[in-house]
Parts: C-alpha cells; sequence; structure tokens
C-alpha cells in the first residue's frame, strides 16, 4: 500500500454477525486507507450492506471491532458518526418536505451552525446540479435527482469518511456516470469513500482498492490492477457449441487440461456450459485449435482476453459474478430483508 | 470557487456547543418536519376535528329530549357529553402519535436519523411527544368551542387550566402506549388495527357517553378502571365549576374517587407507561 503511508481510516476487524439460522458475516476484516476510494463488491446476499450498516453503528456486530478515524465506533458510537456521511441503498426520502427542507433537517441533526448549514447547502446545491428543483418536493424527485439529494444529505458535515450503499442502482447511464465524477472527485478532494456494489465495471471504473466479499468473508482484496496481475495468465473462453452438452464440455475439458500451457480449465454450467481457460500466452490458443481438431471437436467460438475482474472473482469463489447474482435473486427472502432494515 | 470547498472533508472543528443546545436543535428540526407534514397534508388536522364534532352534534342531539333530572347533577345530556368528546378528540389523537414513527421505520427514515450523531436518540420520541401533545391540545380546544357554540358551556377560569392539564395527562400516557406499540409491532397495517380496534370500545366503556349508574356491573367496572374516565371526570366538574381536588367526581363500584385521586392516576399511569416502554426503545434507538 505504498500510495497510502497514513494509518488506516477504516479498520474492521473480525466483524461476524447472524441473522436467526442466517451467518451473514463469518469474520469480515479490511483497512481503508486514507484518501481512498475503496470498492466492496460481492452479489446481493454476500453481507456488503450488513457490514455498512454496522460500520455506520446501525446495527451491532455479534463480534469483532470497528474503527473510524481512531474512534472505536463501538464504544464511541456518536463521535464515530460525525466522522461518517451515509448513502444507503434504499433512499429513504420524506415525499412531503423539499429537497432544501430535508438537507436543512440533515444539518441540524449534524448540529452545523446556521450560517454553516446554509453555505453548505448552497454549495453542494451546485455542486450537484440541484438547483433547479431543490425546492420542490422529494416526491416529484427522478431516481437520479434523489440518489443526489441522499449524496449531498451524507456531504453536508464534510465528514471524512463516505459511504455508499449500492449508490448507482437503478439510475441511469447518465446520472451514473456522472455520480462517478462526483466521487472522484471527492476522492482527489481527500474523502475517503467505501462503496459497496455488485457492478463489476463499477468497481473496476473506481475503486483504488477493493475487497470480494462472499458468502460473509474477503476473500480477496488489493487493487484491482494488483488482483488481476497476480490471476496471471490470459483467459480464453471456448465454446464447443452455442448451448453445448455436459458430455460435450467433459470431452473438452479432459482433452484440453493435458494441453501445454492450460493451467486451468473449467465448466460454466450456466453459460451454456462454455468452457474456461486459463493459458499462459498467445501461443496457447493454436495449440488448442490443434487439440480440438484432431478430436473432431467442433468449435463454436474461441475468445481470448486479459484477466478481469470478473475472473478474479470467478478465481476466488468458483462461479462468475452473474452466476453468483443470480443464485442470489433465487434464493432472496424480501421479507426477511425487510425485517432486517427495519429498527 | 465551490468546488474545492464542496468536496474537501472539514478540517478544524468549530467550538462544540452544550449538550442541552445540540439537544434542542435536534428535537425542534425534527418537531418541524412533523409540523411541516401536518402543514401539507392537513387531513390529520381536519379529521381529527370533524369526527368528534359529528359525535358531538348527533349524540347530543340524540339524547337532547332525554328527561331532566337523569343524570347526575341534573345537567342536559349535551353538557354531560361535552366532557366526553373532548377527553375522546385528545385521547384519538394521541393514539396516532405511533404512526408517524412506524412510517419511519418501514421506509427507512429512521435509519436516516439513527446515522446522525444526535445528542440523544430519545429527542425522536420527544419531538413525537411534542407534536402530538400540540395537535392534540388545538383540537380539542376547537371542540371545546365547537361545544361553547352549542351551548355546552366553558370552564372558567382555573377551570380551564384544570381541563388542559388533564388533557396533557391523558395525552402523555397514550403517546407512550402509542410509541410503544409503534416500535413493538411490525408494520402499519397492525399498528392501524390495533388503534383502530382499540378507539372505539375505549371510549364506549368509559364515562364519555353515559355514567356508570346507567351501566350494568361488568361495564360499570370496565368503566371504572377506564384511564379515560379518570380524565373525563375532572374535566366534567371543572365544566361545572365545581372542580375542587378533594371532591368525589367519580363514584366506581369498588370506592368513590376525588378529582385529586383522578389526576394521580393519570399521572402515575403516564409516568409508569413511559417507564415501563423505555427499554423497549433502548433497545430498538441504540
Amino acid at each position: 500500500m505504498e500510495r497510502y503511508p497514513g494509518p488506516a481510516v477504516i479498520r474492521l476487524e473480525q466483524l461476524s454477525k447472524r441473522y436467526g439460522s442466517v451467518q451473514a458475516l463469518a469474520g469480515v476484516s479490511l483497512e481503508v486507507p486514507a484518501g481512498c476510494l475503496y470498492g466492496l463488491l460481492g452479489p446481493n446476499g454476500a453481507g456488503k450492506t450488513t457490514v455498512l450498516r454496522i460500520l455506520c453503528t446501525l446495527l451491532a456486530p455479534d463480534q469483532g471491532a470497528v474503527t473510524i478515524a481512531g474512534i472505536n465506533a463501538l464504544a464511541e458510537p456518536r463521535l464515530a458518526r460525525q466522522q461518517l456521511g451515509y448513502v444507503a441503498q434504499e433512499v429513504a426520502i420524506d415525499k412531503i418536505l423539499t429537497g432544501r427542507e430535508l438537507l436543512e433537517l440533515q444539518a441540524n441533526l449534524y448540529h452545523l451552525p446556521r450560517a454553516q448549514r446554509q453555505r453548505r447547502i448552497a454549495e453542494l446545491s451546485e455542486l450537484l446540479s440541484m438547483d433547479a428543483w431543490l425546492d420542490r418536493r422529494c416526491g416529484t424527485y427522478s431516481g437520479g435527482m434523489r440518489r443526489r439529494l441522499d449524496l449531498a444529505s451524507g456531504l453536508l458535515h464534510s465528514p471524512a469518511v463516505l459511504v455508499l450503499d449500492e449508490p448507482t442502482v437503478g439510475l441511469d447511464i447518465e446520472s451514473r456516470t456522472a455520480l462517478w465524477q462526483v466521487l472522484q472527485q471527492l476522492r482527489d478532494g481527500g474523502t475517503t469513500i467505501l462503496l459497496s456494489s455488485h457492478y463489476l465495471e463499477e468497481v473496476d471504473a473506481l475503486a483504488d482498492r477493493l475487497a470480494i466479499l462472499d458468502g460473509g468473508l474477503v476473500i480477496a482484496e488489493g487493487s484491482p490492477a494488483e488482483l488481476k496481475r497476480n490471476l496471471g495468465g490470459d483467459r480464453v473462453t471456448l465454446r464447443v457449441r452455442e448451448f453445448a452438452s455436459p458430455q460435450e464440455a467433459e470431452q473438452a475439458q479432459r482433452l484440453l487440461q493435458g494441453c501445454k500451457g492450460v493451467r486451468q480449465v473449467v465448466i460454466n454450467r450456466a453459460q451454456g456450459h462454455a468452457i474456461n481457460l486459463v493459458v499462459d500466452g498467445d501461443e496457447v490458443l493454436e495449440r488448442l485449435r490443434q487439440q480440438l481438431s484432431e478430436a473432431s471437436l467442433p468449435v463454436f467460438s474461441l475468445a481470448q482476453s486479459r484477466p478481469s475482474l470478473d475472473d478474479v472473482y470467478l478465481q476466488a469463489t468458483g462461479r462468475t459474478l452473474l452466476d453468483a447474482e443470480l443464485a442470489a435473486v433465487a434464493s432472496r427472502d424480501p421479507k426477511a430483508e425487510k425485517k432486517q432494515a427495519m429498527r | 470557487m465551490t468546488g474545492a470547498t464542496a468536496l474537501a472533508p472539514a478540517l478544524a472543528p468549530a467550538p462544540a456547543p452544550s449538550a442541552l443546545a445540540e439537544l434542542s436543535q435536534e428535537t425542534l428540526a425534527l418537531t418541524k418536519r412533523l409540523f411541516l407534514q401536518l402543514q401539507r397534508r392537513p387531513s390529520t388536522l381536519v379529521a381529527g376535528i370533524l369526527q368528534p364534532l359529528i359525535w358531538l352534534v348527533l349524540f347530543g342531539a340524540l339524547f337532547a329530549k332525554a328527561p331532566a333530572g337523569l343524570l347526575p347533577g341534573g345537567v342536559s345530556y349535551g353538557r354531560f357529553l361535552g366532557a366526553g368528546v373532548i377527553v375522546f378528540t385528545a385521547f384519538s389523537a394521541a393514539l396516532n402519535a405511533g404512526l408517524p414513527v412506524m412510517f419511519d421505520r418501514e421506509f427507512g427514515f429512521l435509519n436516516r436519523l439513527l446515522v446522525a450523531p444526535l445528542r440523544s436518540r430519545f429527542s425522536i420520541v420527544l419531538a413525537s411527544v411534542l407534536y402530538i401533545t400540540s395537535l392534540s391540545l388545538v383540537q380539542s380546544l376547537a371542540i371545546m368551542g365547537a361545544a361553547w357554540a352549542l351551548g355546552y358551556g366553558w370552564p372558567g377560569g382555573a377551570g380551564l387550566l384544570v381541563v388542559l392539564g388533564t388533557l396533557l395527562l391523558l395525552v402523555a400516557a397514550v403517546t407512550a402506549l402509542s410509541l410503544g406499540l409503534a416500535f413493538a409491532l411490525p408494520g402499519h397495517i397492525e399498528l392501524i388495527a390495533v388503534i383502530f380496534v382499540a378507539n372505539l370500545p375505549l371510549l364506549f366503556a368509559s364515562t364519555a357517553l353515559a355514567p356508570i349508574s346507567f351501566m350494568p356491573s361488568w361495564l360499570g367496572w370496565l368503566a371504572a378502571l377506564n384511564p379515560l374516565t379518570f380524565a373525563i371526570e375532572p374535566i366534567r366538574a371543572a365544566y361545572l365549576g365545581q372542580f375542587s381536588l378533594t371532591r368525589v367526581v367519580l363514584e366506581a363500584p369498588y370506592g368513590n374517587l376525588t378529582a385529586g385521586q383522578c389526576l394521580l392516576v393519570l399521572t402515575l399511569l403516564s409516568v409508569g407507561l413511559f417507564l415501563s416502554i423505555r427499554p423497549l426503545l433502548d433497545r430498538k434507538l441504540s
């Protein structure tokens, strides 16, 4: 972490949390250096929201320690809250208030003096282009506007740390890009940012460092470049047919596993039994084609790429992020989620 | 101009305000929010006056020709009813105290409040109490005005203070109950159901509409234990210009109670209810 010589602004140590029979977190530890934009990547149900709720003192962990800017957040939550701005996943606004009234309320809850309140609201309104609609009722806002208002409300007291839970879910591309730019500007200005996301490209584009969360544990940690570099090797995706049968895929797998320069062969059952290979380099591709041709196996498509974050995820968890997302969606319990979110 | 300053974290902290100043700031801000909601959606205020007004007019008319001397003190039914409807107004308003809190719990707004460095999270509860107390008193005063317009009287001088003080005690107790329910129940549907079911039976099983002497023994017992009755009888006495702490206002199956004793019961009830919901609030808010 040569770029970040100072102490960590956020330190989470061995956080564990159980909801009934479900172990949401099983010993999560991570450190966020000052001035870093840190991504928490994982599918829905991985425990990201639970980590952020514990960090923002909304929830107490069963075990573990939380330190924010040197403050023990579990022992002194009020002091910790002064250092934090939280932008939750579900934008909870009061539809009948105007944006400005909501920001004024927020400023009062953070005990900002009057002059500072007005100044901060004006600054943030200009920064986030809210001037045109800030005095309209929140119930009339679009998703992008609500998200900007929520971001402004998290930034009002100029926190050292900004925590965002899935900030771009449901946003159109334009709003998303604008939000990314604001976050990068914030980071450049010295704010430490921790954001959770299940979008690979978002974490890849924004994060200086990231942690991959799966099944309540951090299973990989580092900068995107480091993680991809550590994987090593190129990625090849082979489709014997557009939708191959398991037998064909297994036949191809057995054939290619012995091939020189092939490090790993994994059948991706959710993607039409495509075969994901990790190979040494460009020259291996030709060898693969030859082997397949000699065995009279058809080739629908053969694609090569440098390692991506998806490959990092696949390597660490054994499945792609998309598959993990699909599995999470299938096993979602909206009632339980609502109960967990409600105090 | 604003870009750099807007984005930079705060460097030098301002001098710390006192705990009381911070508590006032956050409580007043939360109370202001509730009043803004009321201002823009006044249906709560209007309904809270219209419904008891209809009761006052209809019930008063229903028994307008009841034989004289039927009721204790020989008063007309309208005068008898007035105190009951006033208390019912305050009670209904206070019973709904938990609804805004419940909606905030359900739709995530409470989480927004809990992430803030509040001096005390009880400022959330305090704001609700301030708001509902104000609302109840305004509605009750409106009904008192209507009762006066209908010729049912007006409590003179100290009597007015007795009425308002009694209403405050009842509102405090019922607000505590409603807030407790708002944190204990899982959603607004359940809370509305409880409010709906509790409202009218509590009214009928009190001396709001009829004296205990009219009731069968079992209902008389219920009415004599009903908190509403302990508020209604002192107010009735104040309306009759007969208020004195030592004067008997309630002839219950278990004995007679003076106005002072009724007010004491209400006070103990308020304090008791707030103390009993405190562990629940601690758990939910801390």
